[in-house]
């Protein structure tokens, strides 16, 4: 891979490059645990979405949810993956109060999804290749709490036996931009497939930062890895204070002890959790309360042609059908809504570029406003649509239509409705338009002297008089024509 | 008539309630007075006279109405391992002493579906870890059998499912259930006489079941006679979407098949690797008694090689103790059972475990962590594994060439309380025979076809191929024919 990098950190004696690589834990999007019937949503009472084999009860036995196991193969098909036909669910042993049964059912060394990559987009127009090493599938474990009480932790077992799936990179990115992009692209996939929400907030994706610091070209320096990072505001801030704290050491002559790190958000600083010598050991091995996950080519084959496009291939898409700038089409296709909302725009034949404005301009400004998302918007992609068809009929102009447009949003009355309601009519009838110039230009003559005479900026002003006199209806176009013919 | 009516066989019992000769809740009377009069065995950790009279009046009302399924108005007992709704359920550890489920196992819920009455939860090794049933923390079984020449030696009955064994032998219940994960329904079957089974895996549900070693536990049914043992398997067998590992097929009338079938042709292995050092020399012949008859009732025999026997112990005693030490990590202290309240996470972990599980239970936890740890794993575990996969193609070359395999059950007779304590790899030995099943997933049963000079019954195996358990209940019922012993520990014949 081309090292092209102009995120290189100027030290005391030289350049550092960083060098990382994500452990991405994000949440199946599911009605169900991964290998339990309990609910999964988010937000209820604790301790009230736990079954039996969540609670880890003597003689209770895990069941495959086969809608979770779909959802992984999604996800691999949208990271460009290859798909692991046969897989093993491993035990990660360790004692910790919110693992019930003191082992998580993970993937280890036979995960159900191996290499592919993810393509991230650049602020300076560049894109660049992220290789994925793989994406298994696991639980998730309980919550402990620890601030309710003096001496006692509680804990919450709603989200323990959730369903994760964690999506691990090749040590591939080189700056906190290119983080911020991963974890977009990421979750915009994700967003696309249905296959996990996202919500960073909620917890339904975090990430585990392994963070290097080397001179250019140099060998891969020793790395921290930085835990459970929950937004891509903290991601971007832990990674500025990680690389800055190691390329210190290396600079005063020390050395970087392999470690695990914690994020503490408060303070915008990385501490240690634990050091290599502490790693516990997980003791894995093969769950022998569940078979190898066999899967069958032709189901694969299934998810795979009846995947939905995906937000690079209908970027390109909508480039090459529509003429839209490169700009244009990554912001309708940043969120499967937007484009949705856009298709739905274009279901009749109109001017893509003019319709791309109307809702990237008009209709986001609009609902960015009333902090509402285009799922929660007022107008319709019907209603927007018959907007723009008047204008592109001449019916309104682009400043008419602007207040159309609020008044729709306000009211939810249709764009006709509005127009025959307000007499908005644009004036296109040449007669009235030159009846109109002829009282404009006769109430001016010295005016009109003037230009005759070589001020031909006094074009403007005739035409503002004679929009102000026809209430602003007159169609601009045929108003110029016009009064050019009139004026010569 | 008390004492007839606990002598009778499961099939008898059923025959005398149809004839309504005795209502179920007369027969249930009379096995607890007898569970009543033989305390001293230890079989039971719970005693449920009040659940089982009230089952067993419910199973009266059925009948009344003709309703009536495959084990109607019988008492039987079940073993501490299987998860009860509203009875306590202790796997014979101190863990778990006062652990009452919400729950009832799908094995048992098979059971009741089919009319059965709960007596009580029989003793046994605790977590099912042993062969003797000395761990458990309620004390040892003793045998209702006596050793010919001192009728005052204690005698184990064998285990881990010592205590339901000790219980159907010693007519505390018709029947019962055990668990087998190296030979724990087969060994003490064949110390007690009785009959008993243990189903290839995947065809009993293990949901419910305390789990000991996933991979190698199997429930089965432990009774006096073959089609007694062929009614409770028709009652326990069957599909099960709460456990993975349950395999979805057709359960066969198994009892249906004991009234009318030929062995002639059929091919009997005889593995040689079975003759092991310290073997008693009454076992061999008894051995040999049973190829003869089962020559005689038209059956070939013929030699097999299982060469791969010898590390069947060593494999077994690398992977049951891994898969133990993770299925017991939830037994933390945490949410249910024992906890031992301390300063900090790390002391009540401590604290609560070392109080809670006994000696072999620790052993085997500390045996099964070390051989999944970082540098061990592949020396070990994986290997073990790999030898494990040798095993069953021995038994799949095997049945290439015959139909089943004759065996022993085990190379002694039951032994003296207090016997082989100091030396666990003694102990262990004793699982020679039965282990190998296990780690094959194949079916097998104990039958009782004789005793030793010492008085005390002796049993041989049937292993069978995978789902075989009508021919293995079929050769089984002609030893049983064959050997005709009354198997009562009362009379010691």
């Amino acid at each position: 891979m081309a090292e092209t990098n102009n995120n290189l950190i100027q030290g005391k004696n030289g350049l550092w490059e960083i060098v990382m690589g994500l452990e991405v834990h994000a949440q199946i999007s599911s009605q169900s645990k991964l290998f339990s019937g309990a609910a999964a949503d988010f937000g209820a009472e604790p301790n009230t979405q736990v079954s039996l084999v969540d609670a880890a009860m003597p003689g209770m036995l895990p069941v495959i949810n086969a809608f979770c196991i779909e959802q992984a193969i999604k996800t691999g098909l949208g990271l460009n993956a290859t798909i692991n036909l046969k897989s093993v669910f491993d035990r990660k042993n360790y004692f910790y109060p919110d693992l019930p049964a003191g082992y998580q059912i993970s993937q280890y060394l036979y995960p159900i999804v191996g290499s592919g990559y993810l393509t991230i987009d650049l602020a300076n127009g560049q894109s660049k290749k992220i290789r994925i090493t793989r994406l298994h599938l696991e639980q998730d474990a309980g919550k402990s709490i620890h601030d309710q009480h003096p001496h006692k932790t509680y804990v919450d077992l709603n989200r323990a036996g959730i369903a994760l799936m964690e999506i691990v990179s090749e040590p591939d990115l080189r700056s906190a931009e290119e983080v911020a992009a991963y974890l977009k692209k990421l979750r915009m996939i994700m967003r696309y497939l249905k296959t996990c929400d996202g919500n960073m907030e909620e917890g339904s994706m975090r990430c585990d930062i392994n963070v290097s610091v080397r001179h250019p070209g140099g060998n891969l320096g020793t790395r921290c890895e930085i835990k459970n990072v929950n937004s891509i505001r903290f991601a971007q801030q832990a990674i500025d204070y990680e690389a800055r704290r190691q390329i210190d050491i290396l600079e005063n002559g020390g050395t970087i002890e392999q470690e695990t790190r914690l994020f503490d958000a408060n303070k915008g600083t990385t501490r240690t959790m634990r050091s290599k010598e502490h790693a516990p050991d997980y003791r894995y091995f093969p769950d022998p309360d569940l078979l190898p996950l066999l899967l069958k080519k032709e189901e694969v084959q299934r998810l795979k042609d009846t995947l939905i496009e995906l937000p690079d291939a209908k970027k390109q898409r909508l480039i090459d059908q529509y003429a839209l700038s490169a700009y244009d089409a990554t912001v309708l296709v940043s969120e499967p809504e937007i484009a949705t909302y856009y298709e739905k725009l274009l279901s009749k034949k109109r001017d893509p570029k003019v319709a791309a404005n109307w809702l990237i301009v008009e209709l986001f400004g609009y609902l960015n406003k009333i902090g509402k998302t285009i799922v929660e918007s007022p107008i319709s992609p019907e209603q927007l649509g018959e907007l723009v068809d008047l204008i592109g009929a001449g019916v309104l102009s682009g400043k008419m239509a602007k207040d159309v447009f609020v008044e729709m949003a306000e009211t939810g009355q249709a764009a006709g409705q509005i127009v025959s309601k307000r007499g908005l009519q644009q004036v296109t009838n040449s007669k009235e338009i030159e009846r109109i110039i002829q009282q404009v230009l006769q109430s001016n003559p010295d005016k009109v002297a003037e230009y005759k005479s070589g001020k031909d900026k006094l074009f403007g002003f005739f035409v503002g008089q004679v929009m102000k006199a026809s209430d602003g209806k007159a169609n601009p176009a045929l108003l110029n024509e016009l009064l050019k013919k009139a004026l010569s | 008539m008390t004492e007839s009516l606990v002598n009778l066989t499961l099939v008898q019992a059923l025959d005398g309630l149809k004839k309504k000769s005795f209502s179920s809740v007369e027969l249930t009377h009379a096995y607890l007075a007898n569970m009543q009069q033989k305390r001293n065995l230890n079989a039971y950790i719970s005693e449920t006279p009040d659940k089982a009279l009230a089952m067993a009046k419910q199973s009266d009302q059925r009948r009344v109405k003709d309703m009536v399924g495959l084990l109607e108005g019988v008492p039987v007992a079940i073993k501490d391992l299987f998860c009860t709704e509203g009875v306590k359920t202790t796997a014979a550890s101190r863990i778990l002493e006062n652990f009452i489920p919400t729950y009832e196992s799908t094995i048992t819920q098979n059971i009741w579906k089919n009319g059965a009455v709960l007596l009580g939860k029989t003793n046994l090794d605790e977590f099912a870890m042993g062969s003797s049933n000395i761990t458990s923390h309620f004390g040892p079984v003793i045998s209702p059998w006596k050793h010919g020449s001192d009728r005052n030696k204690k005698l184990v009955p064998g285990g881990s499912s010592g205590g339901s064994a000790a219980a159907v032998s010693a007519r505390l219940a018709v029947a019962a259930t055990g668990t087998d994960t190296g030979g724990s329904i087969r060994q003490p079957a064949a110390f007690v006489g009785i009959v008993g089974l243990k189903p290839t895996y995947g065809l009993c549900s293990r949901w419910g079941i305390v789990a000991f070693a996933s991979s190698l536990d199997q429930a089965g049914p432990m009774a006096r006679t073959v089609g007694d043992t062929a009614l409770m398997l028709q009652a326990m067998a069957g599909y099960d979407p709460q456990d993975s590992t349950s395999v979805n097929t057709q359960v066969p009338d198994y009892f249906a098949a004991l009234k009318n079938y030929s062995l002639r042709g059929l091919k009997i292995g005889i593995p040689k690797e079975y003759v092991v050092p310290g073997m008693a020399p009454e076992i061999e012949k008894l051995w040999q008694q049973g190829m003869n008859w089962l020559k005689s009732a038209g059956a070939e025999i013929q030699e097999v090689q299982l060469p791969h026997t010898k590390y069947a112990l060593p494999t077994y005693y690398i992977i049951a103790p891994a898969e133990a030490s993770s299925n017991l990590a939830r037994y933390d202290g945490v949410r249910y059972g024992l906890r031992i309240p301390a300063q900090t996470l790390d002391d009540m972990y401590e604290l609560t475990r070392a109080a809670g599980f006994g000696r072999e239970v620790k052993r085997r936890i500390l045996i099964g962590t070390y051989v999944l740890s970082a540098g061990y794993y592949d020396a070990y575990y994986v290997k073990a594994q790999k030898l494990r996969a040798l095993i069953l193609q021995d038994f799949q070359e095997a049945y290439k060439k015959v139909d089943v395999i004759l065996t022993p059950t085990a190379p002694t007779q039951a032994f003296g309380l207090g016997e082989k304590m100091s030396d666990p790899i003694s102990m262990y030995l004793n699982d020679v025979f039965t282990v190998p099943v296990n780690l094959a997933g194949l079916p097998a049963i104990s039958v009782p076809v004789g005793l030793s000079s010492d008085k005390l019954p002796l049993g041989l195996q049937l292993i069978g191929k995978p789902f075989g358990e009508t021919t293995l209940l079929q050769v089984a019922h002609q030893l049983e024919k064959n050997a005709s012993l009354k198997n009562d520990p009362d009379l010691g014949e």
